[in-house]
């Protein structure tokens, strides 16, 4: 592994740098975002960016690509200085981004992407062949299909992408840079963007690859530069580095993933192969959702027993959130039935909460928490009602003092500071935002040692670091092992295939049967996941989930 | 320019931002009382005296501020819950004509109840028709999502064409020789005064009393609790199980009443009977005192003391160094606004380059 400092004797060749930044500095108030970042990209090579959330990556691109301003340090092009601060500027030196969320007109062609902005605004009539053919050209040259007429809005996430990437590519970009491009992607997908990402590296331009998944760093990079806490820690030739130290020198520890011990998970299987000698916690049976558009949850079926836990996988936007929300008492069925321990629950979270469901809501700062209240408040949203903390609609402050404060220790949620438990819980960083919700939801004050039922989680590790990633499984796995039932989520693979007992998919409103996690293969997993996302993510008014086949 | 969060925010800050505020407003308001030709020290002196100064000044200064503690209550109770409630104004007014329907000498007598029981009655038919303003208000809202800016604001013209059509017509005064007033209510029912030969009446103290109360309510109860979680993220207080809508209910039907109160309080403590200009914008500026408290109901007294200090005490700078009373509303305009810029300042940080 060769360290910072030592980046000049692991040049691929001896071509001048495309591009080179020195001593990149930033800083947000007390915090440091970027600490004396120097790197160098060469034509023909893709470059990772590997790093935990916050350790300073998107400010890096961010200042890369003008819309931050470096406090210390600068970048050149070709050897010549890029001003800073101007995104023009990048553009014209051929700086091209692709961000994770796509920055496309779902209403207009592909091409009218693609020419959006370029054209100057007192031009008359727009070049359209010109640009056309333009298109066709660049497309053909790096390979990429894509059919100019078609609506944006009708397009798959995949294709969507390669529209981004051509819209930078027929900017002129020679440096491209792809912001945790696979986030969106099923595997399939994933795969087929890398082969076009080696295809434009061949073509001569150089890629900065964001991620903070190994797997893809090391399938898809040249060199991989890790960042921690604002500073590049270690970079290495993909070449000689394995997922082991990658995710040391992420971390800046050793890491030991959480994984299901296989007892429980036999056992768990074995009461599913036994026709459910388990209880069955939750029951949807031909359950279905509408909005005025389209139909949400197509009549899903699912059993999720006690003890176990049942994973829910599937890109993004293909009906995770009205199943959340159905199972947080949110949204209400439009048909079939619904029971959880036999009983049915009115759509409300009040009887959710005291039918003993703990959830866990994908957005934490704007659903699962209140940021300008105080922790101990938070901490009290879903039980200030009980008698045990309030009397005469007064408030037993010392009570919830002391329950809050049970929380916190119990779920080890730090960063409060000096104020405890009267600091702001926006205030606390994600991880600890996380745990001190998922405390709140597995803490019942009422029955001290009886934890829920059911607990419905989605997305519960997002956007959280290795470390409070591996927390957060830790204490969902001990309330399963408890007795509750855990109903995850998800759309990170990793995580399913390491919790789960039973996986089902969700594509296009409808759910897969749950199996065994054993008969799933990546492969089975990505075909039940991407046949349908192509509809999925159809916003077009004329086209209900219905009608794809 | 840019913008960035605090993580903390210093403990000097605390200290520097309202300082700052106040100085700020200083500058701005000598430069205007410069231009108006007069000796900027000495006005402020005068404004300063006229407002604080004397018995008489401090007296009159407190008879202004009881009306806008109450509608400032009204409104920062309202926000607080994120139901931005303009419609003290003509709230206020509903109370006012209330209170003399219930206690006001119709064709000479009053009602033939015992005053035990009229006075009660009196002051909850306003607080009941000041929350009745808001019912129509809270219901679009809450059903329909109409923005309650819009129809709480426009009711105040309605309710003022209202109060006219009633001095005009069945509460008219018969020996008001014709101004526009409405009757008045009977002696028994008037506020005591507070100060011997001042017009300070007791009204102050059930100000201050709902100000303690609204403090403790905010602070101590379940109700108090739900309206700051719904005011802070409504989208989490449902998701936690609480019941949004009724909160915001309770929230305006008592924003109503404390607006429609302060109706009572003026017509029973002061002139006894309702005219078109009894309020010179109650309604209006208890939104400015609110701001200036930061929604804080003890903060709300301040304020309002402050506000109507400055009120009284340009009308006697005016008289004596020809400034025209208008500077009261252009310090208290400066003051709300370099607050607010002062409080921004104290979660982010300007940075500059």
């Amino acid at each position: 592994m060769a360290r910072v400092g030592a980046q000049a004797t692991n040049s691929p060749t001896h071509a001048p740098p495309l591009l080179r930044l020195t001593g990149i500095t930033k800083r947000f108030g007390e915090l440091v975002a970027n600490d004396g970042i120097s790197l160098d990209l060469r034509a023909g090579e893709v470059l990772a960016l590997l790093g935990e959330n916050g350790a300073g990556k998107s400010t890096l691109v961010s200042i890369l690509f003008g819309h931050q301003m470096a406090d210390a340090g600068h970048i050149e092009v070709d050897g010549r200085a890029l001003p800073p601060g101007e995104p023009r500027a990048a553009l014209a030196a051929g700086i091209g981004m692709v961000h994770q969320h796509f920055t496309l007109a779902d209403n207009l062609s592909v091409l009218d992407n693609v020419m959006l902005g370029t054209e100057p605004l007192w031009r008359l009539r727009s070049r359209r062949d010109q640009a056309r053919a333009q298109l066709l050209q660049i497309a053909q040259r790096f390979g990429l299909r894509v059919e100019p007429e078609a609506r944006v809005g009708e397009l798959s996430v995949g294709e969507r992408q390669r529209v981004e990437i051509l819209k930078a590519l027929t900017r002129g970009a020679r440096v491209l840079i792809l912001d945790e491009p696979t986030a969106v992607l099923t595997p399939q997908e994933s795969t087929s963007l890398f082969a076009t990402l080696q295809q434009l590296v061949a073509g001569g331009m150089a890629i900065v690859f964001i991620s903070h998944k190994l797997d893809e760093v090391l399938a898809v990079a040249d060199r991989v530069l890790v960042l921690r806490a604002g500073r590049l820690v270690a970079q290495m030739r993909a070449a000689s580095a394995d997922k082991a130290s990658l995710a040391e020198a992420m971390v800046g520890r050793a890491v030991a993933p959480v994984v299901r011990e296989h007892d429980t998970q036999q056992a768990a299987a074995a009461g599913h192969a036994s026709g459910g000698s388990r209880r069955v916690v939750c029951a949807l049976q031909g359950a279905t959702v509408r909005n005025a558009q389209r139909v949400l949850l197509d009549r899903v079926n699912l059993d999720v027993h006690a003890g176990e836990v049942v994973a829910i996988a599937g890109v993004a936007g293909n009906g995770q959130q009205a199943l959340a929300d159905l199972l947080s008492g949110v949204l209400a069925l439009d048909s079939g039935s619904l029971a959880v321990a036999g009983r049915t629950l009115a759509a409300r979270p009040r009887a959710w909460i005291d039918a003993g469901v703990a959830r866990i809501p994908e957005d934490r700062q704007g659903v699962g928490a209140i940021g300008d209240l105080a922790i101990w408040e938070n901490a009290l949203l879903e039980r200030y009602a009980s008698r045990r903390f309030a009397r005469w609609g007064i408030l037993r402050r010392d009570r919830a003092h002391e329950h809050a404060q049970r929380i916190i220790e119990r779920f080890d949620v730090r960063g409060a500071g000096s104020s405890g438990l009267e600091a702001r819980a926006g205030a606390l960083s994600g991880g600890n935002l996380q745990k001190l919700i998922l405390g709140c939801a597995l803490t019942s004050p009422r029955y001290r040692d009886v934890g829920p039922t059911l607990i419905v989680a989605h997305q519960p590790t997002w956007g959280l670091d290795v470390g409070a990633v591996a927390d957060v499984h830790r204490r969902l796995l001990e309330a399963c092992q408890a007795g509750a039932a855990l109903l995850l989520i998800s759309e990170d693979l990793d995580e399913i295939l390491s919790l789960a007992d039973r996986i089902a998919v969700m594509a296009r409103g409808r759910l897969t049967d749950a199996c065994p996690r054993d008969q799933w293969t990546l492969a089975t997993l990505g075909l039940a996941m991407g046949d349908a996302s192509h509809a999925a993510t159809a916003t077009s008014p004329h086209r209900t989930l219905h009608d794809a086949p | 320019m840019r913008l960035e969060p605090r993580l903390q925010t210093p403990a000097w800050l605390w200290l520097a931002a309202p300082t700052v505020a106040l100085a700020f407003t200083l500058i701005v308001t000598s430069l205007l009382v410069a231009w108006a030709g007069a000796p900027v020290g000495r006005s402020y002196a005068l404004l300063l005296q006229g407002g604080f100064g004397s018995r008489f000044a401090w007296t009159e200064t407190l008879t202004r501020a009881t009306p806008l503690i109450l509608t400032g209550l009204a409104v920062a109770l309202a926000f607080r819950a994120r139901l931005y409630n303009i419609g003290a104004e003509g709230q206020l007014y509903a109370g006012a004509l209330a209170a003399v329907a219930v206690g006001g000498l119709h064709g000479g007598v009053g009602a033939a109840a015992p005053t035990w029981l009229l006075f009660p009655l009196m002051l909850v038919a306003a607080c009941a028709a000041g929350a009745l303003l808001l019912l129509a208000p809270a219901w679009l809202k809450v059903r329909l999502g109409v923005d309650e800016v819009v129809t709480t604001l426009l009711l105040n013209f309605i309710v003022l064409l209202l109060v006219s059509a009633m001095l005009d017509g069945p509460m008219k005064d018969p020996s008001a020789l014709g101004w526009p007033q409405s009757v008045a209510i009977a002696d028994a029912l008037q506020l005591d005064k507070l100060v011997p030969r001042s017009r300070v009446h007791t009204g102050l103290l059930a100000a201050l009393a709902l100000a303690v109360a609204l403090a403790g309510l905010l602070r101590h109860t379940t109700l108090g609790f739900e309206i700051r979680a719904v005011g802070a993220n409504a989208r989490a207080a449902a998701f936690a199980g609480m019941p949004v809508r009724a909160v915001l209910w309770k929230v305006a039907l008592l924003s109503g009443a404390l607006a429609g109160l302060a109706g009572a309080v003026e017509v029973a403590g002061r002139a006894g009977y309702v005219t078109l200009d009894m309020s010179p914008g109650y309604g209006y500026s208890g939104i400015v005192v609110a701001m200036l408290a930061a929604l804080h109901p003890i903060g709300v007294v301040a304020a309002a003391v402050f506000v109507a200090g400055m009120l009284v005490g340009a009308d006697s700078m005016s008289r004596a160094v020809g400034v025209p009373t208008y500077i009261a509303d252009v310090i208290v305009a400066v003051a709300l606004v370099a607050v607010l810029v002062a409080t921004f300042g104290l979660r982010w940080r300007v940075r500059f380059r």
